[in-house]
């Protein structure tokens, strides 16, 4: 065990607040959190059930309040970071379901980012370098999506030519390393590589706003058709549509890995790319990016080395950054005419519901595509376990929460299932596959586009 | 304590490796529960699944001579889960299920680990709801409200969790599993499920109950009482109450609680008025527009300045929120806080509420309220940093002397928090000494021994080798 925080010149003869010294190097850990948001929990508790990992295994280590206790007792020197504690912590889907339902509110994703990142460069400190995963594959390939179509580029020759299912059957993907074989069978059915959607594509009839259309990476490269759908729905609105070519990953990859400093270098790019435009908004289609792009504000105060002109360029920008169903619920839907009979149910993905509070904005728009019967899935706020790259690192627990979500799906028995993030669609792909159940995955824009143009979505 | 590897060997073979946690790192956070004043860790956590491994891991513990301390979520307030002496905890968070769901007769059969709230859901689409509902119903579990017969907003019109549970299963603290009563709610002899409800652990552990479920009401009318001072509304709410009126929840903020929730969420209040008081009558269609309509004359009689109703769904849950979230604001008024728990009977309202502005005065603590008026059940907030010693050592006095207070003015120094550990030099001065011999030697019939549960609820527990803990800190409590 460290050593305690037993630093005489600390004792309360004085009586005002008193914050611990950080002296030993797992204190250090915790330098960039300022103590008193680990004051603002007051230990309550009501934030436990809403936890996904809580839920599974009833251990309030893996709870959002024994977390916060582990994290604050390391900071003040009472425990050690052992590998059991950085385990609970690493096991965190820093899908902030505890946010939304903590009273006091906590700003727990302030607590356990900043708080895995010194994890993770005490790690370096210590000698202990990144797997081969995380240098070639997380952060090497992941926010390119040049690079990630070329690597993707084998497996749709596969899939075109029926091969992969040859592959699947042979066996032979298992000599590959569990986190390859893991993203093989997360990937979904390919589609055809198209070229990148053009700089701008002008609005249809009244113009009614200017907006500047972020596309991701991982999405890019697997969901462009998505991408396509949502510059044609808000062409449908009356939005010119600006889609800059040297925009970058989102940098949420390397964050929530850890890596903060690549991280504000993609942010800044960002900014860089799609600030000459003098836009309205800056629209994404993804959950998970578009929590990254209204942090950047938190990557501007926690980034010590920043020029002030930066500093507000990171604040302007996450102010402009609107979620698809946000800035359409807000602009005022153009109603779709085209009848979509379809039931479908829609799966909450955390970084809408928890990190951003959009709850009813895409469930509203979906009410208004006639024909389209929108059936309440049970416990849809809870994660599915895809959470970024965890289910590739956190396979066992993905897997727990993938097949809790499945059997919360089976109750509701939906021809289709709609969600707002690119990594759940792949998790719930994946895991409706593997269940033998073939039924699609959609974002909800897609479904916005299909009764636009009068066609039923494509499987 | 040192934690016996037999034990744990013992333990490990009943439930699992995986399923029991006895590093030091690890049991840290078992320490406390929503109670944060007292602290201590347990030997050994175990995770069991089932009654049979309950039994297991309770005689194993009699054979160990070690106590054992059952715990839900750990959101109690008074310490309930505090496993004085060490020992084993005895975690039910992994038994979850619903075994059975009857909406003809009316009732569920659940686990002690299921979440108050997961039942309601459940039910929900058909109709019906779970009653009982303390405001961490999105946390606590059902085994946790039948140890503490918990209340919540409702409980009012609706009564406690003991109205709401007719049969439970439990392990006695010897390992023998007792089933008392069932679907049919009383059978003839001693009411040993009333008797079990709200014992706080000490007779045992409850491993199954028997729920009721209620039909959801056909309407609501929810209305926002605003008054000039806290002593005027006090009177509308005792004027309510008197005139044969049982409102579904009456709740009562006070002019701190206003200007920190309007400062956070923007509800529209006055800043200048000295309370607000949230009003909901459920019921038939027919009936709530006319129990509203007399509710709103009372308030005007008394010199109400404003009533405003909620006129939609959505408004109605806006009231609810700025009630509910009302925590989430103090958070922002102050780094620690630490929420007392008293009743008084409703027409000493206005005397209570006098005596804790002197006492906030007193101190030099600020103290703020908000509490189901309904039932007299006050719960005044004290702020203050626990980083300054201080200031920790002026809330503990003003607690003790506003629930010195409530004693003197009729009332009792919890309402629906529980004794737990927080509250047990309290309980001479509410019972006489052969008021508590009795309750004692009831508790002996079920637990001779004393080592389930121990130093809980009764001031002179048994056998527990409860360490002196010092009482240093006040703690910071949220949920109400």
């Amino acid at each position: 065990m460290s050593t305690t925080t037993d630093n005489p010149s600390a004792q309360p003869e004085s009586t005002g607040p008193q914050n611990p010294v950080l002296e030993t190097a797992d204190q250090q850990v915790a330098a960039g959190i300022p103590f008193e948001r680990f004051l603002d929990c007051v230990h309550c508790g009501l934030c436990t059930s809403a936890c996904p990992t809580y839920l599974e295994t009833g251990d309030e280590n893996n709870s959002p309040r024994g977390r916060i206790y582990l994290m604050r007792a390391v900071t003040e020197g009472k425990i050690a970071l052992t590998e059991k504690v950085s385990g609970h912590l690493d096991l965190c889907l820093d899908c902030r379901s505890c946010e939304t339902a903590c009273p006091s509110g906590v700003q727990y994703g302030r607590l356990i980012e900043p708080f895995r990142i010194g994890m993770q460069q005490q790690a370096v400190k210590e000698g202990k370098p990144k797997g081969w995963f995380e240098k070639y594959i997380l952060f090497g390939m992941f926010p390119y999506p040049a690079r990630l179509k070329l690597a993707l580029w084998p497996m749709r020759v596969l899939q075109k030519t029926g091969l992969d299912r040859l592959v699947d059957k042979s066996g032979i993907t298992r000599l590959l390393p569990q986190k390859l074989r893991r993203m093989q069978n997360l990937l979904p059915k390919l589609p055809p590589s198209s070229p990148p959607l053009p700089t701008f594509l002008p609005a249809i009839g009244e113009k009614r706003a200017r907006v500047g259309l972020f596309t991701g990476c991982v999405s890019e490269a697997m969901f462009s058709p998505t991408n396509q759908a949502t510059a044609r729905v808000l062409q449908q609105n009356g939005c010119d549509v600006y889609i800059p070519r040297t925009q970058q990953c989102c940098g949420a990859i390397h964050y929530h890995g850890g890596e903060s400093k690549p991280a504000v270098e993609l942010a800044l790019a960002n900014i860089k790319a799609f600030e000459e435009q003098n836009l309205d908004a800056i629209i994404i289609n993804v959950a998970g990016c578009g929590a990254m792009l209204k942090d950047y504000h938190h990557l501007a105060e926690e980034t010590a080395d920043l020029s002030d002109a930066d500093r507000e360029k990171l604040v302007n920008f996450a102010h402009q950054v609107k979620d698809i169903s946000e800035f359409l619920h807000e602009l005022g839907l153009l109603p779709p005419t085209g009848e979509i009979p379809l039931r479908v149910t829609y799966h909450d993905a955390c970084h809408l519901v928890h990190a951003q509070q959009i709850r009813q904005q895409p469930r509203e728009l979906l009410a208004q595509i006639p024909g389209l019967k929108l059936v309440p899935l049970p416990e849809s706020d809870i994660c599915c376990g895809a959470a970024g790259s965890y289910n590739l690192t956190q396979p066992e627990m993905a897997d727990r929460l993938g097949e809790r979500k499945l059997q919360n799906i089976r109750k509701v028995n939906p021809q289709a299932v709609l969600a707002g993030n690119a990594g759940c669609s792949l998790q719930l792909q994946a895991t409706l596959k593997a269940a033998g159940y073939t039924i699609p995955v959609y974002h909800p824009v897609d479904l916005l586009d299909a009764s636009y143009r009068g066609v039923m979505p494509a499987k | 304590m040192t934690s016996s590897i037999p034990l744990i060997n013992a333990l490990s073979d009943i439930v699992g490796k995986d399923h029991l946690l006895y590093d030091a790192e690890e049991l840290l956070v078992y320490e406390c529960d929503g109670y944060i004043v007292e602290k201590k860790c347990p030997d050994v956590v175990v995770f069991p699944i089932s009654t049979a491994e309950i039994v297991e891991i309770v005689k194993t513990c009699n054979r160990f001579e070690v106590p054992f301390v059952p715990r839900g979520a750990g959101t109690s307030l008074a310490g309930g889960c505090l496993p004085v002496g060490g020992g084993v905890m005895i975690a039910l968070t992994r038994m979850r299920e619903i075994h059975e769901v009857n909406l003809r007769d009316g009732y569920a059969v659940v686990d002690p680990g299921l979440v108050n709230v997961h039942l309601t859901r459940e039910v929900s689409g058909d109709g019906f709801h779970y009653a009982p509902d303390p405001s961490s119903q999105g946390a606590c579990t059902i085994g946790g409200n039948v140890a503490t017969n918990s209340g919540g907003p409702h409980t009012l019109k609706y009564g406690v969790t003991v109205n709401h549970v007719t049969g439970i299963e439990v392990v006695l603290p010897d390992g023998t599993v007792a089933n008392w009563g069932g679907p049919a709610g009383m059978p003839p002899g001693f009411d040993l499920t009333g008797l079990f409800v709200g014992s706080e652990g000490t007779f045992g552990i409850c491993t199954k109950a028997t729920v009721r479920l209620t039909r959801n009401p056909a309407a609501y009318r929810t209305m926002l009482g605003i008054f000039d001072d806290i002593q005027t509304a006090t009177r509308a709410i005792s004027e309510i109450i008197g005139a044969g009126i049982v409102p579904a929840a009456l709740e009562l903020m006070d002019q701190g609680i206003i200007q920190a929730v309007e400062a956070a969420f923007k509800f529209g209040f006055p800043l200048d008025a000295g309370a607000v008081v949230l009003i909901e009558v459920d019921g038939l269609e027919v009936s709530v527009d006319d129990e509203a309509a007399r509710i709103k004359e009372l308030c005007h009689q008394v010199g109400v300045r404003e009533m405003r109703t909620a006129n939609s769904e959505a408004e109605r849950l806006l009231l609810w929120k700025c009630r509910k979230q009302a925590f989430g604001a103090i958070g922002r008024l102050s780094p620690s806080f630490c929420t007392q728990d008293g009743v008084v009977p409703r027409t000493r309202l206005p005397e209570i509420l006098q005596f804790i502005e002197k006492t906030s005065q007193k101190y030099d603590i600020r103290i703020v309220n908000v509490f189901h008026a309904g039932d007299g059940n006050i719960h005044p907030i004290l702020l203050f940093d626990e980083r300054d010693q201080a200031q920790i050592q002026r809330v503990i006095e003003a607690g003790d002397e506003i629930l010195n207070k409530c004693i003197e003015l009729g009332g009792s120094v919890t309402g629906e928090h529980g004794i737990g550990v927080e509250k047990i030099n309290f309980m001479p001065k509410l019972f006489s000494e052969n008021d508590l011999t009795v309750m004692q030697e009831i508790r002996e019939v079920f637990n001779p021994e004393g080592n389930c549960s121990p130093c809980k609820m009764l001031p002179t527990a048994g056998a527990c080798g409860m360490e002196q803990i010092e009482r240093s800190h006040p703690g910071r409590q949220a949920a109400l």
